[in-house]
């Protein structure tokens, strides 16, 4: 039996061991790029140039960024419940439906008032998709994993049968919803910079974004300034005194559920309110798995998960400049990458931390504990 | 020291099993310091010890479970090197551990062949365990139907089962940790009637306990633990109840505190034959009457594990009474009231819970944040939509100062305070909003003497303030320093009611073990 | 009416090659949950089965090979979920959620590497496939009514890998409760502590379950890609390890039972394809997309204890500690 590790310094789990785990995980998807016989450091420069360098690279970037923070934030907020909310690609798909009917159903309304209600028909769409596994885990035990999976499946399904029948746009093969009216569109950033007499390279980067750091501002109110929050803590760090504190709960992992799936719902107003201004099959695309990786890299800290958005958003765009660049290596690496992160920093987050701490312990002086 | 004792006095035959200065270790906690224990062949060695004195570990170690950081363990006189339960087992060390190692969904067939199978199909070693079943039931007296489920076993039943397990390699070391806590008084009878029959057939019983009736009742010696130390070594017919009770419970140095004397005024809080059944189906909390008045305590004292924490719990809206009637300041809680822990503190009750790391603190949550843990609605964290981070800083600064809390840090997390400033967090926090009615669990439990007499001069002060006051504490000198009136638990009743002047330590001894009011003073 | 039976029959045999890689990857399953394991990882290691089958198929031309070496690295997969999730106690739901996005991307990555197909591998030829087994006497049965045509259509002409994943069935059933193996499998996930007691490993006995499952994951991806059919296709597995799981809690975690749920899950979906586009007296025209969710959602109503209570083995999802 190994000796109790002393505890790590808040500095080094924050930063240190993040880097760790982001620098395993590259150092193992390098040595497959060498397998397959390309230079793993020019990839990783091609990477870099295509999300930051190249023209509209940053755009694109900060595009996929705006997916990931809203998944990031879905997953981290259930995560402070001590809830492991799998479900965010259901609810953000489910969200892109309730931001379309919404958007058909106030087509006549000017976009003043169409658009929040279209947002608010993301979020809310979101939201009961997350609130039903919610309501399962606290009242019935259902295990929340295992739902929130079998919700994305039934979402799926709902919403292929929707595009193809209900909603499939007239005259149409490929399913997907016909064009929501206009007055839903969130405006391009390139189109609101170009207003402000700033010319910048276009891409698809839009209004969503801003959207998208407002929602990252409202969680770290919503977690570390409301009562809710601390109530969702609460029950997550230790259950039994949260019911000692007169909690209720099963109501707080009701509504923690209900809160994430709003955020995985918001990834509508990117995809579609933003961009396609349709719904299309499939269009999350595996946005929602990737909100796990971003969370946990992220530390479920509104900054954390920014950053770790950055990252995947860089990793997607890079990534597609890998197709160009190279004959055999694709952007199916960053799959590999987000597998690797995954892997490093949630299933194997206890193992680079005692060592880490024992070294760290090793130069830093025993800090004395007051005793009272 | 007794051990030196044990070793001169020699006896021809070595020792069966026998511990030297073993100690062990969780991260910054000595569970067992420097644990020296001699076991006779053929004995029933009693370890007596209240819950959290270190026994469960100690035995753990001995069977392999856990591995000792330090020490010697020698198994009939050899020195052994014990890793794993497997090698427990193959010295002929069998152990019934306090909660039972059963798989509930196998039949007691299934459950005593897991590890000695006797082949790769179990068709093959099934003839031979059934039949060492019927053997041991015979020889041992151990009534069991092998193919029955264990989930349908009651728990003297299943304690068989485990008896037969441990025994069925032929263990000559039988180990049982607190045995009899989850057995009626007859199967606990059952259970002495089937020891004393190992023993006379040559096992050397261990039996871990912390009910003095046992120790006196079966074992030949024992060995008293506190805070993870053998305290005392004693022959059974050699010493008493209320001598082993001291040891165990122990005496601290304790301050004298001025004790003011009482003027009680009107009843604040009290329970009528309140009761109360778990999950489970088992009777935790019996007939329970008492009341507090304001400018009171009610101290109650009991061996630990005697229902101390039920009572509290129910009180406090934590677990739902099943009998009976609570009363807090005119509000009646019966069994189907709705309550939480929610609405019982609105109705002006405040608590400090036994376990300040399982209900009384967020260990992950800054200093700040657990000074309004069961506040966090109130105007303590601000009156706005948004907590008041000002104020629940001002807040947690200010009762740092007036408790005494080191370092005097708001952002600091609970877990890196020590233990006496944990507890001065949860104590802050709920005294300082003035109380009508409080309940108060094990308020110095892992506290040291400079906060032990710091708490103590709170809880009276509160008292003259008009407080009602019920004070659970295993330290005995806790209980008769503070108290006015004293309820003893045992086995989840009330024992009796004395006034603080009529009792000493020897007749609460006896009363905790069980004995009535009227026997114990006699 | 010979018409509609004779549909009927098409169905079950469609009925049984959709739900071949179910039973496999529920055996997994089964194995790995009885331990105490979560195992989300099903869909990953049927995926990487399915590409390593392929691939090697296609390069060495041994379809053989391309089998044992899809167990390899199914097994593989096995292990890397049991050294996070049993050796370093992680997560086992993460640990899951990690090698499933990591079959996702090592299998293009690679196949792209390797072929240049985007993704795909070669198509094998008929004969270098898992070919169908005709039984003895299938032209004489021929010729009596219906029993002919349920034992060509249904008994006869499958696959090995078909006839293995019956099989799995019962071996599963035998090894969990009739061997010592078993026992132990049975005990770790139930109670950890009492296999620890009396003096066995837990981690040796999770790991064995997780390479077991790794085993029959590694078959059910052959099948898919070199039985079934002639080549990888990206994420090919669709889905199919989770209706896996989801037949694991439906059958309560028993063998048969897990077995029966992959055959009415691959009967919904043989149905739902053939209805596609039938208007129905009555129910007017199929909506075949939402009856593919039905398995999700009985598993749901399931797990939420409104059919049944499902008894999952009680240690399940939590590492052990001493």
């Amino acid at each position: 039996m190994s000796k109790s590790a002393p505890p790590l310094p808040r500095w080094a789990d924050l930063f240190l061991l993040p880097l760790i785990n982001l620098s395993a995980a590259l150092f193992i998807c390098g040595l497959v790029v060498l397998a397959i016989g390309e230079n793993p450091i020019e990839a990783l420069g091609v990477m870099l140039k295509g999300a930051f360098v190249y023209s509209g690279g940053l755009g694109y970037t900060l595009y996929y960024t705006t997916n990931f923070i809203f998944t990031g934030l879905a997953v981290a907020t259930a995560f402070h419940a001590m809830l492991f909310n799998i479900g965010g690609e259901g609810q953000a798909y489910l969200g892109g439906l309730g931001a379309a009917l919404v958007a058909f159903a106030a087509g006549s309304l000017p976009g003043i008032i169409a658009l929040p209600l279209a947002i608010a028909g993301a979020a809310v769409a979101g939201a009961c998709w997350g609130v039903i596994p919610g309501y399962l885990q606290a009242k019935r035990g259902s295990h929340i994993v295992i739902t929130t999976i079998m919700f994305n499946f039934i979402a799926a399904s709902i919403m292929v049968w929707l595009l193809a029948g209900p909603m499939l746009e007239p005259n149409q093969q490929s399913p997907q919803s016909a064009p929501l009216p206009g007055s839903s569109h969130l405006p391009k950033i390139h189109e609101i910079l170009d207003l402000l007499g700033i010319q910048i390279t276009s891409s698809p980067l839009n209004a969503s974004f801003l959207l998208a750091i407002v929602a990252l501002c409202v969680f770290w109110v919503l977690i570390w300034r409301t009562r809710l929050g601390y109530a969702i803590r609460a029950v997550g760090q230790n259950p039994e005194a949260a019911h000692y504190a007169g909690i209720n709960v099963p109501r707080t992992i009701i509504i923690a559920m209900a809160i994430a799936g709003g955020f995985a719902g918001l990834l509508a107003t990117n995809e579609i309110l933003g961009i396609s201004h349709r719904v299309i099959l499939n269009y999350t695309a595996g946005y929602g798995f990737t909100g796990i990786a971003v969370a946990l890299m992220g530390r479920n800290h509104p900054i954390g998960i920014f950053l770790a958005a950055l990252l995947f958003g860089a990793l997607y765009q890079g990534g597609a400049e890998l197709d160009f660049e190279f004959q055999s290596i694709t952007r199916e690496m960053v799959l590999l990458i987000q597998g690797m992160i995954i892997l490093f920093s949630g299933a194997l987050a206890y193992m680079f931390n005692p060592p880490l701490a024992r070294f760290i312990a090793r130069f830093t002086a025993p800090k004395e504990v007051a005793r009272g | 020291m007794p051990f030196e004792e044990k070793i001169g006095s020699g006896a021809s035959a070595p020792l069966a099993l026998e511990l030297r200065g073993v100690s062990k270790s969780f991260g910054l906690i000595l569970a067992n310091r420097n644990i020296n224990l001699a076991i006779r062949p053929g004995t029933i060695h009693g370890i007596i010890g209240e819950n959290g004195a270190g026994k469960s570990t100690l035995m753990n170690i001995v069977y392999g479970m856990h591995t000792r950081d330090e020490g010697e363990i020698l198994v009939a006189g050899a020195s052994v090197d014990m890793r794993s339960s497997a090698d427990a087992i193959s010295h002929g060390i069998g152990m019934v551990h306090q909660h039972f190692m059963l798989v509930p969904t196998f039949t007691v067939l299934e459950n005593v062949m897991l590890g000695t199978e006797g082949g790769m199909l179990l068709r093959e070693g099934r003839q031979a365990a059934r039949a060492r079943i019927v053997e041991l039931s015979e020889q041992y007296n151990l009534v069991i139907n092998p193919d029955a489920l264990v989930r349908d076993l009651n728990v003297g039943q299943r304690q068989r089962v485990e008896i037969i397990k441990a025994l069925k390699g032929g263990a000559n070391i039988l180990i049982l940790d607190e045995p009899t806590g989850v057995l009626t008084p007859q199967e606990a009878e059952q259970l002495f009637e089937i020891l004393k029959v190992l023993r006379d057939q040559g096992v050397s019983v261990l039996l871990i306990t912390h009910k003095l009736a046992e120790i006196m009742d079966i074992t030949d010696a024992v060995d008293i633990m506190r805070q993870g130390e053998i305290v005392g070594h004693r022959k059974t017919s050699e010493t008493s109840p209320a001598e082993l009770a001291e040891l165990m419970v122990g005496r601290k140095v304790l301050l004298e505190v001025e004790r003011t004397a009482t003027s009680p005024s009107e009843v604040r809080f009290s329970a009528t034959n309140l009761g109360y059944t778990n999950s489970l189906g088992v009777v935790e909390l019996q007939d329970i009457n008492f009341e507090v008045r304001a400018g009171e305590i009610l101290g109650v004292a009991g061996v630990s594990g005697n229902g101390q924490t039920q009572l509290m719990e129910v009180l406090a809206g934590m677990r739902h009474l099943t009998a009976g009637s609570i009363n807090i300041l005119g509000t009646n809680v019966t069994s189907s009231t709705v309550t939480n822990p929610r609405i019982i503190r609105d109705l002006g009750l405040r608590h400090i819970p036994e376990d300040r790391h399982k209900h009384g603190l967020i260990l992950h949550f800054e200093a700040r944040e657990n000074m309004i843990l069961g506040l966090q609605d109130s105007d303590l964290a601000g009156s706005g939509f948004l907590m008041d981070q000002a104020a629940i800083e001002t807040n947690c600064r200010e009762k740092m100062q007036d408790y005494d809390v080191r370092p005097s840090e708001p952002s600091h997390f609970a877990k890196n305070f020590s233990g006496g400033n944990q507890q001065k967090i949860v104590i802050a926090r709920e005294f300082s909003a003035n109380p009508v009615v409080l309940l108060v669990g094990q308020p110095t439990r892992g506290v040291d003497v400079g906060a032990i007499e710091f708490i103590h001069k709170q809880l009276l002060e509160l008292k003259d303030a008009g407080c009602a006051i019920l004070l659970v504490s295993v330290e005995l000198d806790e209980i008769m320093s503070l108290s006015d009136r004293i309820m003893v638990l045992c086995d989840g009743k009330n024992v009796g009611i004395l006034p603080r002047e009529e009792v000493d330590r020897q007749t609460l001894g006896l009363m905790m073990a069980g004995q009535k009011r009227e026997e114990a003073l006699a | 009416m010979a018409d509609f039976l004779y549909q009927l029959l098409l169905t079950f045999d469609a009925t049984l090659r959709i739900a071949t890689p179910l039973i496999l990857c529920a055996m997994a399953g089964i194995f790995a949950e009885r331990s105490g394991v979560i195992d989300i990882s099903l869909e990953g290691k049927l995926l990487s089965g399915a590409f390593v089958a392929a691939a090697v198929a296609a390069l060495s031309g041994s379809v053989l090979l391309g089998l044992i070496c899809a167990i390899l690295a199914s097994v593989t997969m096995s292990l890397i979920h049991g050294f996070a999730c049993i050796t370093h106690k992680g997560n086992q739901v993460i640990s899951g959620v990690a090698i499933n996005i990591l079959a996702s991307g090592l299998t293009v990555v690679i196949g792209i590497a390797l072929f240049r197909r985007g993704g795909q591998t070669p198509t094998l030829p008929r004969d270098a496939r898992f070919k169908p087994i005709e039984w003895f006497g299938v032209e004489s049965f021929d010729t009596v009514p219906i029993i002919g045509a349920i034992y060509r259509q249904l008994v006869s002409g499958h696959n090995i890998l078909v006839y293995i994943a019956l099989l799995a069935v019962p071996l599963t059933a035998f090894i969990i409760f009739r061997t010592r193996f078993g026992l132990r499998l049975r005990a770790v996930g139930e109670v950890p502590e009492a296999v620890d007691s009396a003096g066995l490993s837990v981690t040796w006995l999770r790991y064995r379950a997780l390479i077991v499952g790794g085993v029959f994951c590694g078959i059910a991806g052959a099948y898919l890609s070199v039985a079934q059919g002639g080549n990888f296709v990206r994420e090919m597995s669709a889905g199919k390890g989770y209706i896996a799981l989801a037949a694991v809690i439906f059958g309560n975690w028993k063998p048969f039972a897990a077995f029966l749920a992959c055959l009415m899950f691959g009967f919904l979906e043989a149905a739902t394809s053939r209805l596609q586009g039938v208007d129905l007296p009555l129910i007017g025209e199929v909506p075949t997309q939402l009856m593919l969710a039905l398995p999700y959602v009985l598993t749901v109503l399931l797990l939420a204890g409104f059919i049944g209570k499902p008894s999952p083995p009680a240690a399940i999802g939590q590492p052990y500690h001493k």
